[in-house]
């Protein structure tokens, strides 16, 4: 992936810039050492990396505003970040930028029962927003994978999904507010602690924005009550067109699956060998978890097996404990893991539609023969939302090269499906040049309008998102 | 008036306009500032798409009845999630409410609480802008992070921003049983307690609302559940007075046909205004309206008011946070007081920047929403 040059003239102003910050930062809050800034070099998707030109840690919203208004005057780009566990390069910097961390910012700042929300700063991890409400058996939805080290502030910039949104939604159907900072340093609240926007739905906007409207500080979050129970159920079938159509079907037949997990062989034989759940050995392997009271569940359940019993499934395993529960997810947590262990691997993120998954299985065994990568799919089904996983060695030349190759022909496949290039991830660096195969030039100059009226001088996260060559000459404006 | 049938006709309808345009789907929601300008319809840019149940997706052009839409999906025992409220009724309106127009005004209904509102299931939307380009954003997947949600941009500007074409949706799967649970003889406080109670229970309440002096909480699922959480509820609210329990379809349907449409405050004179509110701050704002009549929604957060016309609600206990829209009133009224809440001054130069991005010329439902 190719990043803009940096600009010899903000690196020059580099002496300046940390002095003006340390005025209004604690000392510890402005890191500006070569070896301290190489923390800032990268996010997840460890295959880029390049130090930032400091880095900030404020600890306030009006120390984050003051931050940004330094940097809108003296025009130095400001790069967002939360945790840093973007697999698209969302928080990755450039040369010539500041990295602002909100990490610092992790205070849970208000709960409320009656009303069913938590406000936080955006600092605080996605997990421990659970477990701030969890002695009331409360809880917060989306459940991105990375929820014990991933911050509600890329939460809220990637627009986060998670294993259970088939019932309870994405990031964006569980925000109600957000304080807001804006490149010129202004502070916005918008929405709240009531539902729904009094005109133009901006918190709909920001949510998924991947940081170039503004720095959110502070969210207002829905909770709501933990369920009585949960159960899962494995299914084993002996090909992916099966096991696809017994999601139709499921998702046909009138029950609401909390979530419909979906692996294929590579991925089975992977988690078997790291993580030993006891999975079947076959082809593709369904988990359906559903919630509610026992009786509940017993109901739902029943009709989800008698569903999957027309599509001869080679197992069928209902967990009867706790025990049972944690093994059937065990395989399933520890997917990426596994196959980590096999090699390094890229993790793609297209969506399609669910009746598309059989051909688009196919295609991706087809092109994997063709770039001679292995690749193991392991996807939200029920929503369509894939993660083939293509390993490759990064040690050799030319083999991240072939495998982002791979990954671009398996996401532009999605996008002819009828899907999209991200389902959860984000674009940041890694799809933004591939956006085109999506959208018509008509489709992305509205999108930078938008970043036009909130950050007119692009000085936000400016490298992402977007082509190079469609945001060129806003960038250098 | 022009009435485009394809959205290419559309699109050169919007560029080649020589003045304002009064965008209209079914014309069943006069709601907004009074707009003058040539009628552009989108009735005729009609028909489902693309309906794939295995899927839960479907996709229809603007234009599209809601009816025929709820037709095609109850026959796959589907529906739109966000129950949609039906307004012709209270503003005393006919014609036929499209899916364009739902979008459009973001209308959701009861089940708002649980399912989120019309944005929420939104997942795809086509428009025109201003300057009559044909633009899309989202598409047909459930899951979709690719670029900057304009979907929810859309929904809910009121034609201001483009001339939606054509909308995709999530769907949910039918309801095979319901129940209502009703608690009689409760203020708005105590309703408000008994609500947030039942909200905050794992009994997954899909309806919670206050009217006539009573509380009415709605749950639904498969009929041994419905009977179970029936049960559980009636425990957990037996100190909030008696409850009584009704089954019965037709009943039931009715309602909270009543509750979502708000077919209390038909006809008459007075204005009525849509207040969104946290729902602990219900009991103490509906206090201040004094006589004004008042019915509650969503456990409180929404309230309904009917009062004397021409008063001006926002300026009754200012301090309760949330946003206070009048939906019915004269052209006099409405243009006194702005039917939308004045937003703080950095947000309103956000809005005036968008607009001025999407429609340059100013032409699309000029002033509707301020």
């Amino acid at each position: 992936m190719e990043m803009p040059a940096p600009s010899p003239a903000i690196l020059a102003k580099k002496a300046r810039l940390v002095e003006r910050l340390s005025a209004v930062l604690p000392v510890d809050a402005v890191i500006h050492e070569e070896r301290e800034i190489k923390a800032y070099e990268c996010d997840a998707l460890t295959a880029y990396k390049c130090p930032p030109l400091c880095a900030v840690l404020p600890a306030s919203t009006e120390e984050v505003a003051a931050v940004l208004k330094i940097c809108h005057d003296m025009e130095v780009p400001v790069v967002p970040r939360g945790s840093g566990t973007s697999l698209a390069g969302g928080a990755l910097p450039t040369a010539d930028s500041v990295i602002l961390g909100v990490a610092r910012m992790n205070a849970v700042l208000e709960t409320n029962y009656d009303d069913r929300y938590i406000r936080v700063q955006t600092g605080r991890t996605n997990l421990s927003v659970t477990g701030a409400v969890e002695e009331h058996d409360f809880f917060y939805a989306p459940d991105p994978s990375s929820q014990l080290a991933c911050a509600i502030a890329g939460n809220i910039a990637m627009n986060s999904g998670g294993a259970h949104c088939l019932k309870y939604g994405v990031t964006t159907n569980n925000l109600m507010g957000v304080r807001m900072v804006q490149m010129d340093g202004t502070i916005l609240d918008i929405g709240g602690a009531h539902l729904d926007a009094a005109g133009y739905d901006l918190l709909g906007i920001i949510c998924g924005s991947e940081g170039q409207m503004g720095v959110v500080t502070e969210a207002t979050l829905r909770i709501l009550r933990k369920p009585e129970g949960a159960r899962p159920v494995l299914m084993g079938f002996d090909s992916n067109e099966v096991a696809g159509a017994c999601v139709s079907d499921i998702i046909k037949a009138g029950v609401l699956p909390v979530a419909i997990e979906f692996m294929d062989r590579p991925v089975i034989r992977a988690t078997e060998a790291f993580a030993g759940a006891g999975y079947p050995d076959c082809e593709a392997l369904l988990i359906v978890e559903v919630e509610g009271s026992e009786a509940e569940i017993d109901e739902q359940l029943g009709l989800i097996l008698q569903i999957a019993r027309k599509h001869n499934p080679v197992e069928l395993r209902e967990s009867t404990s706790a025990d049972e529960s944690a093994r059937i997810w065990l395989g399933r947590k520890s997917a990426f893991g596994a196959m980590g262990q096999i090699n390094d691997y890229m993790c793609l993120d297209g969506t399609i539609p669910v009746s598309s998954l059989p051909m688009v299985l196919k295609r991706i065994g087809e092109l994997s023969k063709q770039y001679g990568l292995d690749v193991g799919n392991v996807f939200h089904a029920g929503d369509g939302n894939m993660h083939p996983l293509i390993l490759f060695d990064a040690n050799k030349e030319g083999d991240l090269e072939l495998c982002e190759a791979m990954g671009a022909d398996i996401l532009r496949l999605c996008v002819e499906a009828g899907g999209c290039l991200t389902g959860e991830h984000g674009v940041g660096i890694e799809k933004r040049d591939l956006m085109t195969a999506q959208f018509a030039p008509e489709d992305l100059e509205i999108q930078m309008k938008v970043k036009d009226v909130f950050d007119p001088k692009w000085l936000l996260n400016p490298a992402k998102v977007f082509p190079l060559a469609s945001s060129e000459g806003r960038r250098a404006a | 008036m022009i009435e485009p049938t394809s959205e290419r006709a559309l699109a050169d309808a919007v560029r080649d306009a020589r003045g304002p345009l009064k965008i209209r789907g079914g014309g069943t929601r006069p709601i907004g500032n009074p707009v003058t300008g040539e009628v552009l319809s989108t009735a005729k840019l009609s028909g489902i798409t693309l309906y794939e149940p295995g899927a839960l997706t479907i996709v229809a052009q603007a234009g599209t009845p809601l009816a025929e839409i709820e037709a095609a999906l109850a026959k796959e025992n589907q529906r739109l999630p966000f129950e949609p409220m039906d307004h012709r009724t209270l503003l005393g309106t006919d014609g036929e409410p499209t899916i364009g127009g739902i979008v459009a005004a973001n209308v959701s209904g009861p089940r708002r609480i649980q399912a989120g509102a019309c944005r929420d299931s939104l997942i795809g939307v086509r428009f025109v802008d201003g300057a009559g380009t044909a633009i899309k954003n989202g598409g047909r997947v459930m899951k979709n992070v690719t670029g900057y949600d304009l979907v929810k941009l859309l929904a809910g500007s009121y034609g201001t921003l483009g001339v939606i074409s054509e909308v995709s949706f999530k769907l949910l799967p039918g309801i095979a049983a319901r129940a209502v649970l009703t608690v009689a003889g409760q203020d708005v406080a105590a309703s408000v307690v008994t609500m947030s109670k039942a909200l905050g229970s794992p009994f997954e309440v899909s309806g919670a609302a206050y009217a006539n002096g009573r509380t009415v909480l709605r749950i639904e699922g498969f009929a041994d559940s419905i009977a179970y959480r029936t049960e559980k509820l009636k425990d957990l609210l037996e100190d909030d007075g008696a409850v009584s329990v009704e089954t019965d379809p037709a009943n039931v349907a009715a309602i909270w046909a009543g509750i979502g449409d708000v077919t209390d405050f038909k006809g008459g004179d007075e204005d009525i205004w849509r207040i969104s509110v946290k729902p602990s701050d219900a009991p103490a704002l509906v206090a201040a309206l004094g006589d004004a009549r008042t019915m509650l929604d969503w456990g409180g957060g929404l309230i309904w008011v009917a009062c004397k016309a021409g008063t001006n609600l926002r300026a009754i206990a200012p301090e309760i946070a949330g946003h206070r829209t009048l939906i019915r009133a004269s052209d006099a009224t409405k243009t006194a007081l702005g039917c939308f809440h004045p937003e703080p001054a950095p947000v309103q130069a956000i809005n005036a920047g968008l607009r001025s991005k999407f429609d340059p010329r100013g032409i699309l439902n000029p002033g509707l929403m301020g």
